[in-house]
């Protein structure tokens, strides 16, 4: 059964970009441990607006693991220490009585710190914007039904389609490599027929424009699948090597 | 070779044909001339009582009788049904490429509505510029949606139709839409299903390669269309990816993280004024900047949050509609509010939202209460669980009060019959505020695994809040608010009643009527993004082409921007001692006490009394931390919550003067012996439209009556 507990935040503080930052420790009493880590947070937040201080600054919004809006380390880990979800979902039931918790922003040379815990992850747009898609104006597409497209495949796009672009495996990298990002978006639209027509030329855009904004490369160490929280699977990186490699073989 | 017969038979017909066309042009003529002696009836009924309406407290225009919208005002094309919309395309103004590209469109917000009518207009080769409150575009709340998307496909084979599509959400909407915009909607709706499968959505297929299909509240055919539990996100990233691309080649121009503030309108040289651009705040550096365009479109959202507790995203907000509805826009239907039936129960007052459980689950879950007060009781005190009831003494409720529909009615019938049961003490958990349902039929008829294929991201999600397995204890659930039918009005063309203003999506209240059917959100977005604005857009802007782009260093502009920075100065200076969350708290328990599930005109009343001193402790007590020219959430939420209030007082006036019971709406005064709600046709079939009058002045209302061309209006009936 869920209990109240007492607990200690260290936080990073970071007053903006250039600012130097550093770890302030709060305590906070009597929190229950049905709250989620944000409902946490947020209490934290109370307190200090209270005591007339500034509160944390961090990224949540649909609070139901689907935005990727949030972005904190927790104890260590992007999201924290359970698996498979995002920071909003994680409730204070993992943690204990006395705990002090450990709370920084993402740690990704290419997600430049804005303030306290809020990064910016605007890379993550500009790679998808360099190819993230399939080239279809609106209209004058053939009907939904026209290609059947194999259960399992479409089972295996879907599942590298649920990335929310959260940025936890780039943060989790020893490299700060985005490659399971990539990859993710490189894989569904190759296993469609609707986006394998470009399936070669959209690999080597987006790997190029993630080379270009400084993400790190991919040594397979496999911490982005373990820590990202709709479990994308490491199969989509060897996918994106196999289409990048096609790409090159045809140049 | 032609004989005589022939001939003569053809030139009977044309000159039939003639004399019948003749006939229909004498016939419109006359039409419009009566159309034209009406409007004047009305104008001359409306102004007289005017000058003579004593200033009525709390109910302003209720003893005059209100101005009325036309359908002519409305820019219902002429013609069937069925042709209205193939008809309008046929006769709009277009826009040749060369002009497109001068002219600028500024597009508010990315979700499914905005990403898509951005990326379509810039595909077509217009300027874009869109701004989002989130940190990228893919971040609006349309990802949180889960369920599914409607369309009229029929691939299942069971008699689906675009009529029974458009027929299903008339009646759905409890007869409160218009009847032209929903069939539209309805015949759009296979487009975005081709357009969304060629963009790469991985809908859910079946075994033999072909797209699959689920039931939803208020059909009996299965029209629905998925992507595992994430429907939404799927969708919005298929609308985010045409959106990349047009960013990528520089015809959209992509704002992130930047809200807007207020709507410029610079008068054209008729003395008409025009939206022209906004004000909007930099989030990250707190700086105020200067947009132009010649069209501005909202894609906003809805207001839910009013209730503090909602489904929606944290940062949803109604500040872009009480911008537009301070320049003019009228308001319509603000007490349209849908609860939905299955969320998770609240748990703690440091709650911050409420989350969702699909209505998808109702296709295979089964809601119940005890049938006896004593074994809710024992399940209040936590003595026993779900499962340990028999079966005999589960009250499958929805089963047996609507046969025909069950566990499937629409949200609206299924929320209230879940609030009617714990009202009666029959509630499952602690609070006495939760329902059960029950997969434990499903289990036994599928087996776990497929239960776990088709809905195991949902029960992953119930276990991590609730903590409990849903595989083995019923799941429990109670209904929240979720989504907002009422918005700002518009036209046909999806313009509101400000010239060169646009309305788009949820913020918009064209489509649903009172009540949404589940999985028509999300085609209303799109269908308003993809295939709706983009053409009618053009139709003003045609009108447009001649006008040069405008500095932002005009007075209009400068103007707009100083008012903003007033007002954030004041919120700066009070400096008070509640946060703003404290009061927005205090807020949505005023709202779902007094504008929730069961309304009263005593209630009502009550609580715009309360909403009124919530203003008064708002702008008097609030506390702001930090400086308003930098990073500044609390300021964020503050902004949002002064129009919160705001919009909250103006639900409840709503409320208050409908006084019948409809869809979302339900007045426990208007209510059959059973239960069910009671429309007033003869007093209500119209749109509540409220237009501003000033700052603590009461809006005035105005009609659009809805007059049922093309389909009788039953009382909903889902038992048989």
């Amino acid at each position: 059964m869920d209990q109240y507990i007492d607990i200690k935040v260290r936080v990073w503080r970071q007053a903006g970009p250039k600012a130097q930052g550093h770890f302030e420790t709060y305590e906070l009493k009597h929190v229950f441990q049905g709250a989620s880590f944000l409902e946490m947070i947020d209490i934290l937040n109370e307190q200090l607006v209270a005591e007339h201080k500034d509160p944390v600054t961090y990224d949540h919004d649909c609070r139901e693991g689907i935005c990727g809006m949030c972005s904190m380390y927790v104890n260590g880990h992007p999201h924290g220490p359970d698996s498979a979800i995002t920071t909003c979902q994680l409730h204070m039931r993992k943690f204990k009585d006395g705990e002090t918790i450990t709370v920084e922003p993402w740690r990704s040379r290419a997600f430049p710190v804005i303030k306290d815990l809020m990064v910016d992850r605007g890379a993550y747009d500009k790679i998808m914007q360099a190819g993230g898609f399939v080239s279809v104006n609106t209209g004058g597409v053939p009907d939904a039904n026209a290609i059947p497209i194999p259960k399992p495949v479409a089972d295996e796009a879907m599942d590298a389609a649920s990335c929310i672009g959260c940025g936890a495996c780039a943060a989790a990298c020893k490299n700060g490599s985005a490659m399971l990002f990539v990859s993710a978006k490189v894989s569904q639209l190759a296993l469609l027929p609707q986006g394998k027509v470009e399936a070669a030329a959209r690999a080597k855009a987006m790997v190029a424009k993630m080379d270009e904004l400084g993400f790190g490369n991919c040594t397979n160490t496999g911490a982005c699948a373990a820590e990202c929280p709709k479990s994308v699977s490491l199969a989509n990186i060897a996918r994106l090597n196999r289409e990048f490699l096609c790409a090159k073989f045809q140049d | 070779m032609a004989n005589k017969e022939e001939i003569l038979d053809a030139a009977k017909k044309v000159a039939v044909k003639a004399a019948e066309a003749a006939l229909d042009v004498a016939g419109k003529v006359l039409d419009k001339a009566a159309e034209a002696l009406e409007d004047a009836k009305e104008a001359q009924q409306a102004e007289a009582p005017k000058a003579e309406a004593p200033k009525a407290e709390a109910k302003p225009a209720a003893k005059k009788e209100a101005k009325v919208i036309t359908p002519k005002d409305a820019k219902i094309p002429e013609g069937p049904l069925e042709l209205k919309w193939t008809n309008y395309k046929n006769h709009q103004k277009l826009v040749n490429p060369a002009n497109k590209r001068r002219l600028d469109v500024i597009v508010v917000g990315t979700g499914l509505a905005g990403a898509s009518a951005a990326a379509s207009l810039a595909e077509m080769g217009f300027n874009v510029l869109n701004f989002c409150i989130q940190d990228s575009p893919r971040r609006a709340h349309s990802i949180a949606a889960q369920g599914g998307i409607n369309a009229a496909k029929n691939y299942q084979n069971d008699g689906d139709s675009v009529y029974r599509l458009y027929y299903d959400t008339i009646k759905g909407g409890d007869y409160r839409a218009r009847e032209a915009n929903v069939y539209r909607l309805a015949e759009v709706s296979n487009n975005i299903i081709d357009q969304c499968v060629a963009q790469g959505v991985p809908f859910a297929r079946e075994y033999g390669g072909l797209l699959d299909n689920r039931s939803f509240g208020g059909a009996q055919v299965s029209r629905t269309f998925y992507a595992k539990g994430q429907t939404g996100q799927q969708l919005l990233l298929g609308a985010y990816s045409a959106l990349s691309r047009q960013i990528g080649k520089g015809k959209v121009k992509m704002y992130t993280r930047y809200e807007m503030l207020d709507i410029v309108m610079i008068a054209d040289e008729n003395g008409e004024k025009r939206a022209r651009g906004i004000i909007a705040r930099n989030l990250v550096t707190g700086r105020i900047e200067r947009f132009f365009a010649h069209a501005v479109v909202v894609g906003s959202g809805g207001y839910g949050n009013t209730f503090f507790l909602s489904t929606n995203a944290m940062a949803s907000n109604g500040s872009a509609a009480m911008q537009m509805y301070r320049h003019g826009a009228y308001f319509a239907n603000p007490c349209y509010a849908q609860i939905h039936p299955t969320c998770i129960p609240k748990h703690g007052d440091f709650q911050s939202k409420l989350t969702l459980m699909s209505e998808s689950l109702r296709n295979d879950g089964r809601i119940w209460v005890p049938k006896k007060l004593e074994d809710a009781k024992l399940l209040q005190a936590g003595k026993i669980k779900g499962r340990d009831i028999p079966e005999e003494d589960r009250d499958y409720y929805l089963e047996r009060r609507y046969p025909a529909f069950g566990n499937l009615v629409p949200r609206d019938v299924a929320s209230r019959a879940a609030k009617e049961r714990c009202d009666k003490g029959y509630g499952v958990n602690n609070t006495g505020l939760a329902v059960f349902l029950d997969f434990s039929d499903a289990i036994q008829r599928l087996g776990k695994d497929v239960v776990a294929q088709k809905y195991g991201n949902l029960f992953q999600m119930y276990e991590k809040i609730v903590d409990e397995n849903p595989y083995e204890n019923p799941m429990m659930i109670f209904p929240a608010i979720h989504y907002t039918m009422g918005g700002i009005w518009v036209d046909y063309e999806l313009q509101t009643s400000v010239k060169g203003l646009f309305c788009i999506g949820e913020a918009n209240f064209s489509d649903h009527g009172a009540n949404r059917l589940g999985a028509s959100a999300l085609m209303q977005g799109l269908a308003d993004g993809y295939f709706v604005l983009p053409y009618t857009i053009q139709n003003y802007l045609a009108d447009q082409i001649g006008v040069p782009r405008m500095s932002t260093d005009l007075p209009e502009f400068a103007e707009a921007e100083k008012a903003v920075q007033e007002k954030i100065n004041k919120l700066m200076a009070i400096q008070g001692k509640r946060s703003v969350d404290s009061i927005h708290k205090e807020l949505g328990l005023i709202m779902w006490d007094f504008v929730g599930m069961g309304r009263t005109a005593e209630g009502l009343k009550e609580g715009i009394k309360k909403i009124d001193a919530i203003k008064k402790e708002f702008w008097t007590n609030v506390y702001i931390p930090g400086e308003a020219n930098s990073l500044n959430n609390e300021l964020e939420k503050a902004l949002r919550l002064a129009d919160f209030i705001e919009i909250g007082r103006l639900m409840a006036v709503d409320a208050l003067h409908r006084e019948e019971s409809c869809g979302g709406h339900f007045r426990e005064e208007y209510q059959t012996p059973e239960g069910e709600a009671l429309r007033q046709d003869d007093k209500f079939s119209y749109v509540g439209c409220w237009k501003y009058t000033g700052e603590d002045s009461e809006p005035e209302l105005i009609k659009e009556p809805l007059d049922y061309e093309f389909t009788e209006r039953k009382t909903r009936n889902y038992k048989n």
